[in-house]
């Protein structure tokens, strides 16, 4: 018998998958855990994880070195970590609160000084470990426990678009955002994450890969519904694709 | 080693570059900003990294972050950039970084002003950050002094695993002494020691054993009192052995004055105008404030010290607090301070003692 698909052999070795069913960080993570075996760039990498889902509940999870960053600073650690150990693969893993709130300074700063790792960003429009509250990149008129009356009715503002604010800056070198809904897309956001670690070895620059995810929990949806609300709403917001490729 | 004439900000930044840093990221501020500019042509000569952070907070995350990977790091600001940069201290400390941080400082409380003052000492002592834990905390009272602690600093710090804090003021920076420049640590030794971090507790890559995680906390499941209480056993080594004091004339004082870091050397000259004048007055200088050197002031002979005079540049006092608790009511103590680019007085401190030797006679 050939075998077709195998787990990572890096995946769930530490600390096994402790996400809610029908969320996106399960199959962000393994895609990372799969790429990064691909390339074989397990034993050499390093991670410098958010705080959230999108870093507490990763790290440890894939087997492999974790720095894990203050809320919001993975870009500033990744930044120094990179340049001190230049011949080491890194790159961060940050939700939208951590990456576009609190951390929204120092992402943009890395991505305009060209910093040489990578982002992997999942946008899942809201906070998801502290129970649901309203993100920088909550959809117009959702609602979310503190955006009780839905976004933009109270003084909330309008959903940011990370990828389309990085693509203003010069130095950037990768700029692609995918989503989980389908096997397809699975497989693109595959190929965006791998390009942007290969554009790192090739010392490109900075690259992020936005992924348009999922949260059950406090999106108080089924993961099938789930799957229809990012299609129906998130990705007319967030449009997938790559925005640049160097 | 020939003795050069140099400014504070920078003799302590190229002490810090021979020591076997190679990291700096910072942000402009007055008065240290000499510091930045130095390293921003330095470290890149000794194959170093330095960035312009885009903020304090920035800043000591690039530097937190360079030490997860065993590069010997440095930050330098003054007070309120200090306060920024709070929160990555105490991960620092939690999670064992050995990161030296420069503190020119200014007025305060708020942005405050630009002129020297002494006024974080709570901030350096006790209060980095949240969650109550401790780093060394260094003051020198004269460039040689600062260029030699700065020097020793990036070795303590690893030898404890904790962040190493210079607690320095707008005058160090600015001013101009001669000063004899340690030896350059050579390119192999300063490898050798980041491969040592990378092997035994820093990241580099899992390299075939079993990942690393490293953070500021304990979200493992072992309860983080045990983190705390490993912490507590290296705070409490710090104190049985890394106190360090200089004595000034106390043998036979009668009056005891006491200041620490730039305050001392004003508090030294009243000492020996007083002394030149018959009147047996000492100084006590603290050069670690944490680890207080509560034992400098036990080895006083209080049959003889009428009275203390403590010296700082702060208002309302803060170093007195730890002098209070080191003098235990042993003998009475008079307060002198200033603040907000006010510095002290010599000729204050000498009246103080002659008045507190006037009521005494």
């Amino acid at each position: 018998m050939k075998t077709v698909y195998k787990k990572p052999a890096c995946l769930g070795v530490r600390k096994r998958n402790s996400f809610c069913p029908g969320c996106m960080h399960s199959i962000a993570s393994r895609l990372v855990a799969e790429v990064l075996e691909e390339m074989d760039l397990v034993d050499n990498s390093v991670m410098i994880a958010g705080i959230g889902c999108g870093g507490n509940a990763s790290f440890g999870y894939i087997d492999m070195d974790v720095g894990k960053a203050p809320h919001g600073r993975a870009c500033a650690l990744a930044s120094a970590y990179k340049r001190c150990n230049p011949d080491e693969l890194v790159f961060t893993y940050q939700g939208d609160g951590d990456l576009a709130a609190i951390g929204f300074a120092e992402t943009m700063h890395a991505a305009n000084r060209g910093e040489n790792f990578s982002v992997i960003f999942i946008n899942n429009a809201l906070y998801g470990m502290t129970g649901g509250q309203l993100a920088p990149t909550t959809l117009e008129g959702m609602v979310t426990t503190t955006s009780p009356a839905g976004r933009g009715n109270n003084g909330e503002g309008y959903p940011m678009n990370v990828c389309e604010l990085i693509n203003c800056f010069k130095a950037p070198a990768y700029i692609a955002r995918g989503t989980c809904t389908d096997p397809k897309n699975v497989r693109k956001t595959k190929e965006y994450i791998r390009k942007a670690f290969q554009n790192q070895l090739d010392g490109k620059g900075f690259s992020i890969v936005e992924i348009v995810s999922a949260c059950p929990s406090d999106w108080h949806m089924s993961p099938k519904q789930c799957i229809d609300f990012i299609n129906e709403k998130m990705l007319p917001e967030y449009p997938l694709g790559e925005f640049r490729s160097r | 080693m020939e003795k050069e004439f140099m400014k504070g900000c920078e003799a302590v930044a190229e002490a810090a570059v021979r020591a076997g840093c190679r990291f700096f990221a910072g942000y402009p501020i007055t008065p240290q900003n000499q510091v930045p500019e130095y390293l921003a042509h330095r470290l890149p000569e000794v194959g170093g990294v330095f960035i312009q952070g885009e903020s304090e907070v920035a800043s000591i995350n690039m530097v937190y972050g360079a030490s997860y990977g065993g590069t010997r790091s440095l930050i330098s600001s003054s007070s309120c950039g200090m306060s920024l940069m709070s929160e990555t201290i105490g991960w620092a400390i939690s999670a064992e970084m050995p990161i030296v941080l420069f503190n020119f400082q200014r007025g305060g409380p708020g942005i405050g002003d630009i002129g020297p003052s002494q006024q974080d000492y709570f901030q350096a002592t006790k209060a980095h950050a949240n969650g109550g834990g401790r780093m060394l905390v260094y003051s020198p009272a004269s460039l040689q002094e600062a260029v030699d602690i700065v020097y020793e600093s990036f070795e303590i710090a690893e030898s404890y695993r904790s962040p190493v804090y210079i607690l320095m003021d707008g005058i160090t920076g600015g001013m101009m002494e001669s000063v004899e420049l340690p030896e350059m640590r050579p390119e192999d030794y300063i490898a050798e020691k980041k491969a040592a971090i990378k092997k035994e507790w820093g990241l580099g890559g899992k390299q075939g054993r079993i990942g690393r995680t490293i953070m500021g906390g304990d979200f493992s499941g072992i309860p983080l009192q045990t983190l705390n209480q490993k912490l507590e056993k290296k705070y409490l080594k710090m104190e049985e052995n890394e106190t360090r004091c200089e004595l000034y004339l106390t043998e036979d004082a009668e009056w005891i004055v006491t200041a620490y870091g730039i305050g001392a050397r004003f508090a030294k000259a009243a000492v020996n105008r007083l002394r030149a004048d018959g009147i047996k007055a000492g100084l006590v200088r603290p050069i670690s404030l944490y680890p207080f050197p509560f034992e400098a002031y036990d080895a006083l002979d209080y049959t003889k010290v009428k009275g203390v005079v403590s010296a700082e540049m702060s208002i309302p006092p803060q170093f007195i607090t730890d002098v209070k608790l080191a003098v235990k009511e042993r003998a009475p103590i008079c307060i002198y301070n200033t603040s907000g680019g006010v510095i002290l007085d010599s000729i204050e401190i000498e009246k103080m003692v002659r008045e507190m030797a006037g009521k005494e006679a």
